[in-house]
């Protein structure tokens, strides 16, 4: 089974171009980066149960760490600093970009860890939008993020001197762009879901969900709950990070447009629906959700086009209609999301949660 | 000097604005702790249905000051509609549910009501027509002009109302009540359901005052405009102490204030680094400074750790 599986996993990309065309490849691999950044979310949200609404910031904070320091955009804004620019290699900013997102989220954490979940919320919230707004303004006086445009012409990811931007030829096999990106963040998706695993099983990932069941019973068994929801928050905002460097990677090119609030709530919505806590649901959610605008964009639009012969709705306000009903109607009916963990179930299914006021 | 005046000003007014917003935040605050996160798209429906509505009626040459009241009464019926449906249908079946929950389906009603308005309103801003010659004064230099004093004087008026409310009739006796302790409420046969329902309309229907004062303050409505609103409100009561009514109208006016005179004078303090776009950062910092030094609020007794 599981080696099934993996071969179907192996064999994606070619089943994928063959069928859907080399476009649908890349929507995979979309879907392979927000794969990893609900598994980071579902640490802090679905193993810590502290609700993070704006987990997309972290994203941008990782992508622009990678975006600024493989770019000639620096070299551009700063000539007398950098002439030649940064062009630091990629592995060297992965786990800078996933420290400096870790870091915000400690920053972020600290002062609101220690009050109720509630607050987390809002202060996330925020985060989300302020840091969208730090992004668009910092071009001047000092050209920083370059604003709204972006910055372009961001490096390519490469594995041991060889560029994943171009065709390679590999035992014999043509893999082209999309399809080595696959592979790479295939790689560090498998990587995400060992660790979240092993933090499950971990002392830490019993006392975060213990501190997710009842902080006070959690607290008087010796738990130290503010270090470790900090400890949960930070490690989500280094998943976080890390993606964003993927993300700039892959894209060449980051802008403050795609680290909107939505995307915020598109992820959460992956970790809810799918099944907080549990990596399978989880993954499950974000296969669903990534997937879903671009069903939505090729079913809708024609769909409202035979009836009435023009688009009324919009794909995109529809999807997010759609997320928005999701939550709402998980919540009531299915708290425990699709396909919930085990401890999960038990702990929202049970009739106990009533008696507790 | 008249930049200063006029910052005043400004910020008296918007503070007023966030003031009434943020009582709906610390009402539901009060009674269920629960933050609201849909509350600023109500205030959002508020001012969309009442601009719709004052733009159609003066098309129909309804007379522009019955066409206010009218579209005002309409805009804080829907509201109410609103806010009593949300609490039905995403917070009551939650009540008893764990933190989280409720909080995920607030999120969710922002979004699906966000979503709505933009499919019913389109993304453009819509502007608020003219609808008396408004005239401006000078006072000391800084300018004030008509809508500007009608906002500030109808927020307190309200807010007043909203006291004598709160702490002069039965209903108020019971809101007290309930935010005390649900269950001896019920046991002394107040009907809980129904003053949180109450509650969540009166938020609701303040809330539709307040989106038609800013979009006659700023002339302009859109379908986003409740998201910052709403974040900046919500700022506003935990400035004041969260769940204390006294403490949001305070904190939405120091609010106020801080924003205006921290955009008049950010350019100057930081020597033209960071500018006026800029505005919408300062509540956020002042909310982590809140939360940081003071999180039950300058007005709250109550510490806020409850878990």
């Amino acid at each position: 089974m599981f080696v099934l599986m993996i071969a179907a996993l192996l064999f994606l990309p070619f089943i994928t171009d063959a069928l859907l065309g080399r476009g649908w490849v890349r929507i995979v691999d979309f879907a392979m980066l927000y794969i990893m950044l609900a598994l980071g979310l579902n640490i802090v949200v679905g193993y810590a149960g502290l609700l993070d609404l704006g987990y997309i910031a972290f994203f941008a904070v990782g992508a622009y760490c990678y975006a600024l320091t493989g770019s000639p955009h620096l070299a551009l804004a700063f000539p007398m600093l950098f002439p030649d620019g940064v062009h630091l290699s990629f592995w060297i900013v992965l786990p800078l970009a996933a420290l400096i997102a870790g870091g915000f989220g400690v920053l972020l954490g600290a002062p609101t860890l220690r009050l109720r979940g509630d607050y987390l919320a809002i202060v996330t919230l925020g985060f989300g939008e302020i840091i969208r707004i730090f992004l668009n303004n910092l071009n001047a006086p000092i050209n920083l993020t370059n604003g709204p445009q972006g910055i372009s012409r961001i490096d390519p990811i490469s594995v041991s001197g060889v560029s994943l931007n171009a065709t390679q030829e590999i035992f014999g096999i043509t893999l082209p762009s999309v399809h080595l990106y696959f592979y790479l963040f295939l790689a560090f998706t498998a990587l995400v879901i060992f660790i979240s695993q092993r933090l499950e099983k971990s002392r830490i990932g019993r006392a975060w969900m213990a501190i997710r069941e009842d902080e006070i019973a959690a607290s008087a068994m010796g738990i130290n709950t503010r270090n470790l929801k900090l400890l949960a928050f930070a490690m989500g905002a280094m998943f976080g990070g890390a993606s964003g460097a993927l993300f700039a990677g892959f894209q060449g090119f980051v802008s403050p447009e795609s680290f909107s609030l939505m995307e915020s709530i598109m992820v959460l919505c992956m970790v809810v629906l799918g099944g907080m806590g549990n990596i399978a649901g989880v993954i499950l959610g974000g296969v669903l959700l990534a997937l879903l605008p671009e069903i939505l964009r090729h079913s809708v639009v024609p769909l409202q086009q035979a009836l009435f012969g023009k688009s009324i709705i919009d794909p995109e306000s529809l999807r997010m209609l759609m997320f928005g009903g999701a939550l709402i109607a998980v919540m009531l009916y299915r708290p425990a999301g699709l396909w919930p963990s085990r401890v999960r179930r038990r702990e929202l299914g049970s009739d106990e949660a009533d008696e507790k006021v | 000097m008249e930049i200063f005046l006029q910052q005043i000003i400004n910020g008296l007014v918007q503070g007023s604005v966030y003031a009434l917003v943020a009582l709906g935040y610390t009402m539901v605050y009060g009674i269920l702790g629960l933050i609201n996160f849909a509350h600023g798209e109500v205030v959002m429906v508020g001012a969309m249905l009442a601009l719709s509505a004052l733009t159609a009626m003066l098309g129909w040459g309804v007379p522009p000051l019955l066409a206010l009241l009218l579209s005002v009464g309409l805009a804080m019926a829907g509201c109410m509609a609103l806010g009593y449906s949300i609490e039905r249908i995403a917070y009551r079946p939650l009540r008893h549910a764990p933190r989280l929950a409720p909080l995920i389906t607030a999120i969710g009603v922002s979004i699906v009501l966000q979503n709505l308005a933009m499919m019913i309103w389109g993304r453009q801003y819509h502007s608020f027509p003219m609808l008396f010659a408004t005239s401006s004064h000078v006072i000391g230099g800084a300018i004030i002009n008509d809508i500007q004093i009608a906002i500030v004087i109808l927020a307190v008026l309200i807010m007043a109302g909203l006291m004598v409310v709160v702490h002069r009739t039965r209903l108020g006796r019971a809101m007290r009540a309930v935010a005390e302790n649900q269950h001896s409420a019920q046991l002394m046969g107040v009907d809980v359901n129904r003053v949180i329902s109450i509650t969540f309309m009166l938020g609701s229907a303040l809330a539709a005052i307040a989106g038609l004062m800013v979009s006659a303050n700023y002339g302009l409505a859109h379908y986003y405009m409740g998201f910052l609103l709403g974040l900046k409100a919500f700022t506003a009561a935990v400035l004041g102490g969260i769940g204390n009514l006294r403490g949001a109208m305070l904190g939405g006016l120091l609010l106020g204030l801080i924003e205006s005179l921290g955009t008049g004078y950010i350019g100057d303090l930081t020597g033209g680094f960071f500018g006026s776009n800029y505005q919408d950062v300062f509540a956020f910092f002042v909310l982590i400074a809140v939360l940081v030094f003071r999180p039950s609020g300058l007005l709250g007794e109550r510490i806020a750790e409850r878990a």
